[in-house]
């Protein structure tokens, strides 16, 4: 009875937490602004939890290079948290997220995780995007017995990092299977042609993928020709892929490779439909490839413009937390992990890390934002992915692919 | 047969702006022996030059003809300006050190000009690359067949330009009392200076010349590819300078013959081999060109004294 003193403090401790964020409808991942500092605060400051809390712990590009990736994972994160407490929260307790800033940087991320374990005590890990920065993460959550579960990290290594790792996204390679089968089925092209980014591993992962599905299918590859990513110049293997007259051009590349090639193959006369992966999604698309782009598609994790109720719900819930703000592919994800996680955490006979492991193993047909979650004997999410047309400078909703 | 001709379009108009930028490093190397490495990002900074400038002018005047000549004509000057800039305090303090010293220093100014207009503060344009404008409307003027052959104005006046410019430097250098100052204090600076040749006014000049000839080049690079970045020039200065040794640097017509065919090499490799041999390709040919003639195709070797 020793320990009676210490955890009563705790839960003081916690009480005048909950009490002082009171105007904070979502404990610490509020406000997107207003986040950062509570963030920071809690990690330091704030004993372990005690009895009526359950911690989860999140580590994000707050800021650096991929900022805008960690802050809408972050809001999407929170709105299911804040949705999951509304709700009653897990097992009569509430969640409470703490939020790591890893800048962008791998190491950074690394560090975080073994604070959320030695110093937090988090039952569970949700992070990262960038797949670098969750290989970094993977590697202490698996030593440390702690599940973790990125919510857009599709690098297929990164589940290989051991059984306590999740993802709620699909790997690279099923949007070489998405193409294929959208090109087959709702296009019904026969012939097409092949441009990969050989620089990429995503590329080629892509294209593998797509080429023999497509063949599978009774399609027919007519040319593969390859550029380098930073290259510009693209006239001699659309000239050459122009000779074999294909109906579609599968470029699985980045962005801002994608908007020159797609004018170039204008330039040429080449007026068939460009085809990529989610590497396309960028405003930036629009501006490089201006009107050239029009008319192509690319399949990526989820849009805005599906006509899903619960997709449609969950806009209006996050625009009502973030000033407005569209949530992006991103945010959707942060929001499907999260779900999984809390729904794992209600199953769970307890909040060990082996019981939650399990019961997240578990996840069948869970109904994600970005798609119906199950996640297969490798941990990795299969769902749908949606296809996106370019249109009139944006991208619209087209269709959805399932596995 | 119309691929082929397509090919041998889309390979002359790739090696048009190689021989403009190889120009720069022929021209520079012919009067220093410094390969300014720096050239290539010198191109790209007068690309954005042009870039703003565009935007400045909005959509309506950049298709008329002075807005165009406004756009490069702000490009030259500005890039003429910053290769003052770059001898006068990089190269010419360094002129009587040993030549890799400056080496060194061209590799430094390189970085600095491709990694410094990464940065998004204040003026500098940020890492993200983007769109040319369309500084000249494109049409269609030649069309072989149901559009089987395909030649843009833009490609037709490029290639006019470019050709103006050469033979232009070709009459400066052989032509003019300027020219033969060049060639003098390329043959030896020490002696030129005794025989009353401003030297360094001459050596910042040339510096001037290449650099607008950069910009120009840069310019008619980015209506071909419509994408401006801030590492383009790493990229098309190795190129461009692959072209200059292919034809035998510090010599004008190697500069551009070298940069033709080395389009041509490079279109045909992608067209009738395997895309990813493009590069392999391109310098096995500058290998090929070294060892059967060591001083490039129109080079001499020069007998060095031990």
């Amino acid at each position: 009875m020793r320990r009676l003193a210490p955890m009563l403090l705790a839960a003081l401790a916690v009480l005048a937490a909950a009490c002082e964020k009171k105007p904070q409808p979502t404990g610490e991942a509020g406000g997107a602004p207003a986040a950062q500092a509570p963030a920071t605060a809690q990690g330091g400051g704030t004993p372990p939890a005690g009895d009526d809390v359950i911690v989860l712990g999140e580590v994000g590009a707050l800021t650096g290079g991929q900022a805008t990736f960690g802050i809408s994972t972050r809001n999407g994160v929170a709105l299911a948290v804040k949705e999951a407490n509304a709700a009653g929260g897990v097992k009569g307790k509430k969640l409470v997220v703490r939020v790591y800033d890893d800048q962008s940087k791998p190491e950074e991320a690394a560090q975080a995780v073994t604070r959320l374990i030695t110093q937090d005590k988090v039952v569970l890990i949700l992070g990262e995007v960038a797949s670098s920065s969750s290989l970094a993460m993977a590697e202490k959550a698996q030593a440390a017995g702690v599940p973790m579960i990125t919510p857009s990290s599709t690098n297929p290594t990164v589940t290989e990092k051991g059984d306590n790792i999740f993802r709620v996204c699909f790997i690279d390679p099923f949007q070489g299977f998405v193409m294929a089968k959208f090109a087959r089925e709702n296009l019904k092209l026969n012939k097409v042609a092949v441009l990969q980014d050989n620089k990429s591993a995503y590329s080629i992962g892509l294209t593998e993928v797509f080429r023999q599905k497509f063949t599978e299918m009774g399609g027919k590859i007519t040319a593969t020709e390859s550029y380098s990513q930073g290259d510009t110049d693209y006239r001699a293997q659309l000239t050459a892929i122009k000779k074999t007259q294909p109906e579609g051009i599968y470029v699985p590349g980045y962005y801002s490779e994608v908007g020159i090639i797609a004018r170039q193959a204008r330039e040429l006369g080449l007026k068939v439909p460009l085809m990529g992966g989610d590497g396309w999604d960028s405003e930036k698309l629009f501006e490089l490839g201006g009107s050239a782009i029009e008319g192509s598609y690319f399949s990526n994790h989820y849009s805005p413009d599906n006509p899903d109720e619960r997709v449609k719900k969950f806009i209006a819930d996050y625009k009502a937390d973030n000033n407005g703000a569209v949530p992006d592919a991103l945010a959707a994800l942060g929001y499907d992990a999260a779900r999984v996680a809390i729904e794992a955490l209600k199953r769970a006979p307890d909040t060990s890390g082996p019981a939650v492991r399990a019961a997240i193993a578990q996840t069948k047909d869970f109904p994600g934002v970005a798609g119906n979650i199950t996640l297969d004997a490798k941990r990795n999410a299969v769902k749908s992915a949606v296809v996106l047309k370019v249109q009139d400078g944006k991208s619209t909703y087209v269709t959805t692919i399932s596995p | 047969m119309s691929q082929l001709l397509q090919h041998l379009i889309n390979g002359l108009a790739a090696g048009t702006i190689y021989a403009l930028v190889a120009l720069g490093y022929t021209m520079v190397y012919g009067v220093l022996k410094l390969i300014n490495f720096a050239h290539g990002d010198v191109m790209m900074v007068g690309v954005y030059m042009g870039y703003a400038t565009a935007f400045a002018l909005g959509r309506q005047a950049q298709h008329s003809l002075w807005g165009v000549v406004l756009i490069f004509a702000v490009a030259m000057v500005g890039c003429a300006l910053l290769g003052f800039l770059i001898e006068r305090f990089a190269y010419r303090p360094l002129r009587e050190k040993p030549r890799l010293t400056a080496l060194i220093t061209a590799i430094g100014i390189s970085f600095a000009l491709s990694y410094g207009f990464q940065l998004d503060i204040g003026f500098l344009p940020g890492a993200s690359p983007r769109a040319f404008p369309e500084v000249i409307t494109p049409s269609e003027w030649f069309i072989v067949g149901d559009r089987d052959v395909v030649v843009w104005n833009w490609q037709v006046i490029s290639f006019l330009i470019a050709v103006g410019l050469m033979a232009g430097l070709q009459f400066l250098v052989y032509r003019t009392r300027f020219g033969k100052a060049m060639r003098a204090v390329s043959f030896d600076h020490r002696t030129a200076a005794l025989m009353g040749i401003p030297t360094d006014r001459i050596i910042a000049l040339t510096f001037m010349l290449s650099s607008a000839l950069a910009a120009g080049a840069g310019l008619l690079y980015a209506i071909k590819d419509t994408s401006v970045s801030p590492l383009m020039g790493l990229y098309v200065g190795l190129k461009a300078f692959v072209a200059a040794v292919i034809g035998g640097i510090g010599n004008v017509p190697g500069a551009v013959v070298g940069a033709l065919l080395l389009g041509l090499v490079e279109e045909f490799v992608v067209g009738y081999a395997a895309s990813t041999w493009r590069d392999a390709v391109a310098f096995g040919f500058l290998i090929l060109v070294l060892l059967v003639k060591p001083g490039g195709l129109f080079g001499r070797v020069a007998a060095e004294k031990v």
